[in-house]
């Protein structure tokens, strides 16, 4: 009668690759409605009742993490939340007995971060639970790509046909990964801009343009997705000195106003300010960095319920 | 699925809808505290009618709200369909309000329970206030209506179809039999 019959088409959120445009419109629209829960005085639906949802961290993480604990509780389902330093794993347990033992005591999904890629796949392979990949090692970072998306498309109405650029370590970077699969799909033009030894070799073909002049790469595009110099993946190898990208590569308030005054600027964070970007434009006019922050949450919500109560 | 009837046409479900604004201004002395919210989908455009009747009759702009109860469903577990979530556009507070919430069919009463749940979410009403176009009876819960446009006896095997202009194309209430696909 009145519902229509639709779900996603996995029961697994691993990357962004390969998800059909239909599931991803599915979860843009399904975030907008939770975007309005968001903004009630009480910000809580009893939605996922009784599930219980296990936060699996073998990585730092602040954002993320705390994103997927609150989009949990706003769905009030049980959480519970571990991470590698107060762990067994010091112990020497093994990764995949820590996850037998986890799933012996019942829980029906799982949020897992960790350094290697791969390990999602790996986990619905050991285990019965709904996987959702909140990072995985180079690969992808599919709740990030996800939340961006929302927040170009809540800016500018649409992502068919839109220019969007990434900025910086592209190498390094599984949201530039997952940018790049999920708005390819969605019908937008994507372009990486970096020095040529943060750009993997080959990158094109996924049908990306690469841009080596930042001035350009903002002249002619909609939107810059800036990502962090990440020093702690040895960044530093492909650089001589943040100071010295700055000048090549940072996004400054100069360089908009002379290009294009019109760009929106996104950025994953945490910021490293006065490297890739500097204070006047993240906290300038151009950018909704705290609004995907805001949206983060409404689309992990959007995540776990349609992953929550697929049958 | 088989017509068996047509129990209310275009005419009457004017009609009806006249009379159903003019019980509830009559319950509540007139329409200073209220506000109307509909229950998506076609409680939605019912709301949408008593609001514009309530303007001609009382010259009151009363706030509108619409309410998706797909989050406060208690059959997630059991249905075999994923349901749609559309979203709640309830911008004012209910506090202290006389909510008068509309619905299209009255049925196991389960919809409206998930709405008291979702409305109480959003505050404390001084009062809710039930309107539905059909009550057609088989109630899991204990809940009744305050208005009802019209109460329609039937059997399980039967389904009350709520046909708007909005997104049907005619005004009118069917019943159909629904063991016969």
């Amino acid at each position: 009668m009145r519902e229509k019959n639709i779900s996603l088409s996995s029961r697994h959120l691993l990357g962004l690759q390969g998800v059909p445009r239909e599931d991803i419109q599915l979860l843009l629209d399904t975030a907008t409605t939770f975007r309005e829960v968001l903004e009630r005085p009480i910000k809580k639906v009893p939605t996922l009742q009784g599930k219980t949802i296990v936060n699996l961290f073998y990585e730092n993480s602040t954002r993320t993490r705390i994103s997927f604990e609150l989009a949990q509780k706003r769905l009030s389902a049980d959480t519970v939340n571990f991470s590698t330093s107060t762990s067994s794993t010091k112990k020497g347990e093994t990764f995949k007995d820590t996850v037998r033992n986890i799933e012996a005591m019942k829980v029906d999904m799982i949020v897992v971060r960790h350094e290697s890629a791969g390990v999602p796949l790996y986990l619905t392979k050991i285990s019965k639970a709904n996987i959702i990949n909140a990072g995985d090692g180079l690969h992808e970072h599919p709740t990030q790509g996800l939340l961006d998306m929302y927040s170009i498309r809540e800016k500018l109405g649409t992502l068919e046909g839109l220019k969007v650029c990434i900025v910086g370590d592209i190498g390094h970077s599984r949201v530039a990964l997952s940018n790049i699969h999920g708005l390819l799909t969605m019908g937008a033009k994507v372009s990486v801009c970096g020095p040529l030894t943060m750009i993997p070799v080959g990158i094109e073909n996924l049908g990306v343009k690469i841009y080596t002049d930042i001035n350009k790469a903002i002249a002619e595009n909609d939107v810059l997705n800036v990502l962090r110099i990440q020093l702690e993946r040895n960044a530093g190898q492909s650089i001589p000195s943040t100071r010295e990208y700055h000048n090549y590569f940072g996004v400054t308030s100069e360089r908009i106003e002379k290009n294009n005054k019109n760009i929106l600027i996104l950025h994953p964070g945490p910021i490293n300010r006065g490297v890739e970007i500097t204070s006047e434009v993240a906290d300038g006019p151009y950018q909704v960095i705290l609004d995907q922050v805001t949206n983060g949450v409404a689309i992990r919500m959007a995540v776990l319920y349609l992953l929550g109560t697929m049958h | 699925m088989e017509i068996k009837a047509k129990i209310i046409d275009d005419e009457g479900l004017q009609r009806t809808v006249t009379r159903l604004t003019h019980e509830i201004l009559e319950k509540n002395k007139g329409s200073k505290n209220l506000i109307i919210i509909g229950m998506r989908t076609r409680g939605e455009f019912l709301a949408n009618r008593i609001h514009e009747k309530i303007k001609e009759i009382d010259n009151i702009d009363l706030n509108l709200g619409f309410l998706d109860v797909t989050l406060y469903r208690d059959d997630f577990r059991t249905r075999l369909k994923q349901p749609e979530v559309s979203i709640t556009d309830i911008t004012f507070d209910v506090t202290e309000k006389d909510i008068i919430l509309i619905d299209d069919v009255l049925y196991t009463g389960r919809t409206v329970r998930a709405a008291l749940d979702a409305l109480m979410d959003l505050g404390r009403p001084n009062t809710i206030q039930l309107c539905v176009l059909v009550d057609r009876g088989h109630r899991e819960m204990p809940i009744k209506a305050d208005f009802v446009g019209k109460n329609i006896p039937t059997s399980i095997n039967e389904e009350v179809k709520v046909k708007l202009k909005e997104i049907d194309g005619e005004d009118a209430v069917y019943l159909v039999d629904s063991s016969k696909v």
